[in-house]
């Protein structure tokens, strides 16, 4: 394999390990405070391909102003979805909470076939997006240079809400202890709200520039993504940002490396990621960045 | 006495029922007959692993698929064999195989077993959510190698033409006898076990409950009733193909089982008749409809979006579903009416 080639293939890698790190974020934030595979984050995904998608060819706005306005209602649809599905039920045993997730996951999916239709659509693409870099010997979409740069943008904001801000530091309070930060004013639900309107906001970055990178929507697209993703939060260490966003990119880079190196391997690349994670839970439960935590008797 | 009278009683109302049905009425309704005892046979055997033993398992699709091909496999006709793989030549040692259905049916379990044995052995370590991820993953692995592994099972071109073996004294045969078995099994000092590991499971390690043994035995014979079922179902469509056994079918013997309440078996039973009649009653809802003035055109797919809503107010209103973890008996029955009496009259227990 010429050098050229490789760097070809790591910079594929990148742009698709960014797309996983961002969705990846949504679930570790979520799991951190409420100890919940969220698993209806991939349909939140797909949802926000699908307002992205009409704002532009039904409303006809610009598509800047159709990603925004995606962006703010799937933020919204978070919101939604915790208040009822697992809001009532946070006082119950986790897996009701979980049968609940799944539930949400399974309701938005067929929602999604009756209201958008089960035929694949085709996203548009802006052209400031696709036009072809060449650098040396590689050539490289804009869309790749674009996708880690928003991504470390986001990264590098949402670190600084979590870590400098009052705001972050409640969350990071109550993912701790409910009652304790309750007791110091902090009002929980509230904070619980705000963590999904952050990750769901995520989720749907991802999900628009995932659709410009793959550009075909249907309303299955957030299920393999939303697994993957989740996958990549448990490698990185789950209830971890920067652990979230390391797990993403090594999944991601991994994947495309594995077909490019074994191309005879290309059909079993969905399971890699799954590999990846029975490994991880059976030698290190806790991920690569996550502490160990003593077990209460 | 009158108890035992009552049981037999039962046992001779539903064998006429079954020898009724199996003469007097139509295909279509038979078919939904024998889907109610496949899905009381998958029902159980998840519910052993979630609901008696606590060991939230997302993988039952992953054994079904196994089950179904195996049986695929085995009962189908050279000349079948020989039409489904145009793409790919079958591998000769494969190819003239055929069995009656019942070895069919019991490999069909031993092999999901084996497997289970292999994936329970690693995985069962973990609780909770992860142990639900990690059998998703498993399952999802499974249907992923089967897409690839052409010559063996015609990868994602399915096969087709499997011979109908699946009848009424199949199914029911065969789910009656895992309903007597679960019952057995719930009572046995083995059932006593697994529901202390459900309830705590440090105390019933303190009480010399062995963890793994239980939780593998639980995984082990859940997986061997999936891998029947499968097989079973694989013979009453007449034909696999890797897509049928995605997350979703997974979730729909998880919802039978959530429905009827973890943890009961009658509840497995109630709930998985109900599910079954009512997806196919829901049809309704995706014929068009006229109202006199107005026709509303049906839409295909709102079946599934009003049972997801049914599903998620169960979920979240009556989490316990229908039987908590109580069995349907006589007494069960008097003390329901008992107490509805009473509170018709205002009295307060």
């Amino acid at each position: 394999m010429t050098t050229d080639l490789f760097l070809q293939h790591l910079a594929n890698g990148i742009s698709l390990g960014s797309l996983y790190a961002l969705i990846a974020i949504g679930y570790t934030m979520v799991y951190g405070i409420l100890r919940l595979i969220n698993f209806a984050h991939g349909d939140i995904f797909m949802l926000a391909t699908y307002i992205a998608f009409y704002g532009i060819f039904i409303f006809s706005l610009p598509w800047w102003l159709s990603f925004i306005i995606a962006l703010i209602l799937t933020a919204l649809c978070g919101i939604v979805i915790e208040k009822a599905a697992y809001r009532p039920l946070r006082n119950s045993p986790r897996i009701s909470l979980l049968i609940s997730a799944i539930g949400v996951s399974f309701l938005m999916e067929n929602l999604g076939l009756v209201v958008f239709g089960a035929r694949p659509k085709a996203f548009p693409q802006p052209e400031v997006l696709t036009k072809v870099v060449k650098i040396g010997g590689i050539s490289i979409v804009s869309l790749s240079f674009f996708i880690p740069v928003v991504t470390i943008v986001l990264l590098v904001i949402l670190m600084y809400l979590v870590n400098k801000t009052t705001m972050g530091m409640a969350m990071r309070a109550v993912a701790k202890d409910f009652e304790a930060a309750s007791l110091m004013s902090i009002d929980v639900n509230k904070i619980i709200s705000l963590t999904f309107a952050i990750g769901s906001a995520l989720a749907a970055v991802g999900g628009i520039m995932w659709a410009l990178k793959f550009p075909q929507i249907n309303p299955l697209m957030g299920i393999i993504p939303g697994l993957k993703c989740f996958i990549a939060a448990v490698f990185g260490g789950i209830g971890n940002i920067p652990g979230a966003v390391l797990g993403g990119f090594i999944l991601g880079i991994g994947e495309i490396m594995i077909v490019a190196f074994i191309p005879s391997l290309a059909g079993y690349r969905d399971a890699f990621a799954f590999i990846v994670l029975i490994v991880v839970l059976l030698f290190r439960p806790t991920g690569l960045l996550g502490e160990k935590i003593a077990e209460k008797v | 006495m009158q108890k035992k009278k009552l049981k037999y009683l039962g046992i001779i109302i539903f064998v006429l029922i079954i020898v009724w049905a199996n003469f007097g009425w139509d295909n279509y309704k038979k078919t939904i007959l024998n889907l109610i005892a496949i899905n009381i046979i998958l029902g159980l055997g998840l519910n052993l692993i979630n609901g008696f033993t606590g060991q939230l398992s997302l993988g039952h699709a992953g054994f079904m698929a196994i089950g179904a091909y195996t049986s695929a496999i085995l009962t189908m006709s050279p000349e079948t064999k020989k039409m489904n793989f145009y793409m790919v030549p079958m591998l000769p040692e494969l190819v003239d195989i055929q069995w009656p259905f019942l070895p069919t049916l019991i490999l069909a379990g031993i092999l999901s077993a084996v497997v289970g044995f292999l994936i329970g052995a690693p995985v069962l370590r973990l609780r909770g959510d992860y142990l639900a991820i990690a059998t998703l993953g498993f399952a999802e692995i499974i249907r992923i190698i089967i897409t690839n592994i052409k010559p063996i099972t015609n990868g994602a071109l399915g096969l087709k033409g499997l011979p109908p073996y699946t009848n009424l004294w199949w199914s029911w045969g065969i789910a009656v006898l895992t309903i007597i078995f679960m019952y057995r099994l719930v009572n046995s000092s083995y059932g006593r076990a697994l529901k202390s590991i459900r309830e705590d499971e440090i105390a019933a390690q303190a009480m010399g409950i062995s963890l793994f043994k239980h939780k593998m035995f639980a995984f082990v014979v859940g997986s061997f009733m999936a891998g029947v079922g499968g097989a079973l179902h694989a013979n009453l469509l007449q034909t696999v193909d890797p897509s049928m056994y995605r997350f979703s079918l997974t979730y729909q013997v998880l919802m039978i089982v959530v429905l009827g309440g973890m943890g009961s078996i009658s509840g497995t039973i109630i709930s998985a008749s109900i599910v079954t009649v009512l997806m196919e009653a829901l049809r309704i809802v995706e014929s068009p409809l006229d109202l006199g003035f107005i026709t509303i055109p049906g839409i295909s797919g709102m079946r599934m979006v009003v049972f997801s809503i049914l599903l998620m107010i169960v979920i979240l209103f009556y989490q316990q579903g229908l039987m908590g973890s109580n069995e349907l008996s006589w007494e069960f029955v008097a003390d329901k009416f008992r107490r509805l009496k009473s509170r018709r009259k205002g009295e307060f227990k």
